[in-house]
This record gives structure tokens, sequence and C-alpha cells, in this order.
């Protein structure tokens, strides 16, 4: 497994805005079918390492590659543009406020994409749409708005979204984050069964228990470095750095500490 | 009052011409400047500028004159009736390129964001899911862009077009009556802008979001 070719790697990325270096040479290889979480404090630069990935932050320095495809190549910008809209289609992201269309009724947020880059049927669509809304147990929602969808719904519409792309990697930026408590459980049995049926997928999370359970490594982030990661056992159980103890030490004390 | 009474109808009718075809010339020259200045490159960012600033910091009425009066000197040719529309059109137009960037502004970044990472192009990602979204915005504050443009329509009497305004100043000499007259033209005046006002309101309500 170890010596097998990464599926997503990044290489040396630095980013920064103005004086400010919020990722500071990290590099992170990810193997297809592996599930990689990454946590950290707030501010760490969880969200900017994972939205350099699909270019949507771009780096100051360091490579993203997606199998033998360089994501962030450098291209004259026309160029650069289809470059990047192709590579996009293989990089599922889902977002921690839903962003559906709210213009769209679900079946049209989940097929504006595939028919207009994939030059796909109605019909063919529409069975894209079902199939996707059945994976995320909404089949009954197709013809509604997100508006009339609950926040843990939404997300998953959102998924399916994604889905329909059929991505190679799933990037996950606090999924569960703007969920009310109640919600949070079924959002994460569709990640869950997404990371049952082999998907790719990169994490970033707040939650402690759903990382352990779910993902092969953790990555825990702070002030820009990965300072250290590692099998959720031994992240968890047996952290070897300060940083980490702490923030997990605050961490499992606040989870405790919140209603079951 | 009966025998002026058709040259007023007459009269409103050009009015609302006036006022339609100056409004879509004002929405298209509108979008195309608000794209310019939220999407193009530098030149057609700063050509829009210069245009908004301009037609925003000077008088409609000098606008108008320059247009009808001016143009003929550099060659522009202009019936009274097409560089009212013109005119007039140009003018909504700067204000409507204001309200209509205001409202692709409002439309909540994460909407890009998340047609990008589907792989949709800027065009693509503007066209099916900002703009419907910002049109839906637009509607009010275009009605009332729309308000203050037919009453504007008012200053192409000075340029000879026979409009309401026009008309009434011109019956004042043979019926003595110019109370009776400007009342009319405002009573007039008033039923196009009570219409429009109801079409747009429909409208809001037809595109609100579900
Ligand atoms: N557009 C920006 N301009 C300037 N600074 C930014 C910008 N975006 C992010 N930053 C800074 O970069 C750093 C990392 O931000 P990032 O959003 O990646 O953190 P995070 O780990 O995802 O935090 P959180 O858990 O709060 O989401 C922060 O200090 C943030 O203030
Ligand atoms: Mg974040």
């Amino acid at each position: 497994m170890t010596d097998a070719k990464p599926f997503v790697e990044i290489r040396q990325a630095r980013k920064c805005y103005g004086d400010l270096e919020v990722l500071k040479n990290i590099s992170l290889k990810v193997n297809k079918g592996q599930i990689i979480a990454i946590i950290g404090p707030s501010g760490s630069g969880k969200s900017t390492l994972l939205r350099a990935i699909n270019d949507l932050d771009p780096l100051t320095d360091g490579e993203v590659w997606l199998e033998d495809t360089q994501v962030n190549k450098k291209l004259p910008h026309k160029q650069y543009e289809n470059h990047i809209n192709k590579v996009r289609q293989n990089i599922g992201m889902v977002f921690q406020h839903f962003n559906l269309f709210p213009h769209l009724s679900v079946r049209e947020n989940i097929t504006l994409a595939p028919k207009m880059l994939k030059g796909i049927s109605d019909a063919e669509a529409d069975r894209l749409a079902e199939e996707q809304l059945e994976h995320v147990g909404l089949s009954d929602r197709i013809d509604y708005y997100p508006s009339q969808l609950s926040g843990g719904q939404k997300q998953r519409v959102a998924i399916a979204r994604a889905l329909a792309m059929q991505p190679k990697v799933m990037l996950f930026d606090e999924a569960t984050s703007a969920l009310d408590p109640e919600l949070v459980e079924e959002v994460n049995l569709v990640m869950k069964r997404l990371a049952e049926e082999h998907m790719t997928m990169i994490i970033v999370t707040h939650e402690m228990a759903f990382a352990e359970s779910v993902a092969d490594r953790i990555l825990f982030m702070d002030g820009g470095v990965v300072v250290e990661e590692g099998p959720p056992e031994q992240l968890f159980r047996a952290p070897k750095h300060e940083r980490t103890k702490e923030f997990l030490a605050k961490h499992l004390r606040a989870n405790a500490l919140a209603p079951a | 009052m009966q025998r002026v009474a058709p040259f007023f109808l007459e009269a409103a009718w050009v009015t609302l011409e006036l006022a339609v075809l100056s409004t879509l010339l004002g929405l298209t020259l509108g979008a195309i400047a608000a794209s310019a200045k939220l999407y193009g490159n530098v030149v057609f960012r700063s050509i829009a500028t210069v245009y908004v600033s301009v037609i925003r910091g000077t008088p409609c009425l000098i606008q108008l004159f320059i247009l009808y009066f001016g143009g003929p000197q550099i060659g522009i040719n202009l019936d009274p009736f097409s560089a009212g529309v013109i005119g007039l059109g140009i003018n909504i137009g700067a204000y409507m390129t204001e309200t209509i960037r205001g409202a692709i502004i409002a439309v909540d970044s994460g909407q890009m964001e998340a047609a990008r990472t589907l792989g949709l192009s800027k065009f693509q990602a503007v066209r099916k899911v900002i703009l419907p979204q910002a049109a839906r915005l637009m509607v009010r504050p275009l009605g009332v862009n729309i308000n203050a443009q037919i009453k504007a329509t008012a200053l192409v009497s000075a340029i000879s077009v026979v409009d309401l305004t026009y008309t009434a100043q011109r019956y004042i000499g043979s019926t003595y009556k110019p109370f009776e007259m400007f009342i009319l033209a405002g009573v007039l005046y008033m039923v196009i802008i009570t219409l429009t006002g109801m079409i747009v309101s429909w409208l809001n309500k037809r595109v609100a979001i579900q």
C-alpha cells in the first residue's frame, strides 16, 4: 500500500496572503481509496489546503497532482481555464454552507453540470438524478427546492450533486459544522457509505469521533504546517507532539461537555 | 377638453413608447457595462466606469441637448424622437449599470465557487447560476429606475418631441387653460406610472425564489 503511486499528491505547498504565510511547505500523498481527515485549530490552514487541491485558492508555490495530471500547472490564461475546468470535473467538493443553487430544484441542482459539461440527454440526466438521490436517501425530494429542505437534506443533495459528476476524489470542508446536532448523523452516514465504497476522500472536520471512525489517516495541522500525522488509533490515543495533545485535550473535553 | 383629448392620448402613447424603448436600450447598456465592470479586462472596466460617472455627473437635459443640437455638428443627425430614445437610454443605462452590478454582487459568493467546483467555466456559471439569481434581486430596484425614467421622458419636450409635456404646453395657447392642460398631462403620467408599477409588482412576485 505504501509504495503505491499516489492518487492525489501535494508537493511543497506554500500559500501567502500578503505577508501572512498560511501554508508552510506542506506535502501530502493520498492513495486511491484512502480517506484522510484533517483536523486542527481555527485558522491553521485546513480549508486553504483543501481548496488548493482544486485550485479554488491557488497556491503561491508548490504543485498539486491528481494521478498523472498537474492540477495547478502553469499555462496561459485561456488554456489554463480550459484545463482547470476539466480537472475540476474529477474533484467533487462539499462546502460547510452547502451552496445549493436556490433557483433550481433538487433535480436541476444535480443535473446542471452533467448536462452542460457531459452533454447527456434529459432522460439520462433524470436517471442520474434519481440514482444519486437514492444513494443519499432522498428520492422523494427530487422536485423540491433547496429552501424546502432541512440542513441535513441540503448537504446530502450537495453530496449527490458532486457525485453526479463521477469524481475521482471528494473534498469535504466541515460538511456538518453548519448543521443542528441532530442532523449531523444523517450526513455522516452518507459519508461513511462513500468510504465503504472506497471513494478517495479528504475530509476537514472538527468532529474527532467521526474522523477516528472513518479515516485511514489523520493529519493534525497548526499554524500552516502538518504537525503530526498517522493512523487514527495512534494520533488520537498516543499523540507524540505537545501541540497535538493540547488540541485533543481541549477538544475531547469540549465533546465530553456537549450534550450527547 | 373633448377637442384636445385625442391629442393628449396620442401624446401619452408617444411618452409610453419613449419610456419602453429607452428602458430597453438602457437595460442592454446596463447589462453590458455591468458585465464589463465585473468581469472585463482593464480597458472594458475603464470604459464602463467613465460611462457611468460622466452620465451620472451631468444633467440628462444637457445630454439630450448635446445629442440633438450638438450631434449634427459631428455628423449625427437624429429626428427628435430617436434622439429622445437614444439620449434617455444612454442616461438610464448608467443607473441600471449600478443596479445590475449591485444585484450580481449580492448573489452569495459560494454560488460561483460551487459552480466552478463542478467544472463550469466562469461564463457558464454567470449565465446559469449567477444571473438567474441576480435577475430576481434586480426587479424591484429596476422598477424604481423605470419609474424615474417615465418622469424623465418629460425632458424630451425640450428637443421638440411631441410627448405629453410638449402637448400640454402646445394647447395652452389655444385653450388659455394651463391649469387643466397640465393637470390632464399629470393624470396621464400617473396612469402610465401606476400601470408600470403594477407590472413590476407582478413580475417581482413571479420571480420570487420559492
Ligand atoms: N482571502 C484571505 N485573505 C487573507 N487571509 C486569509 C484569506 N483566507 C484565509 N486567510 C487566513 O489564512 C489562515 C488560514 O485560514 P483557513 O481558512 O485555511 O483556516 P482553517 O484551518 O480552515 O480554519 P477554520 O477551522 O476556522 O475553518 C487564517 O489565518 C485566515 O485568516
Ligand atoms: Mg476552514
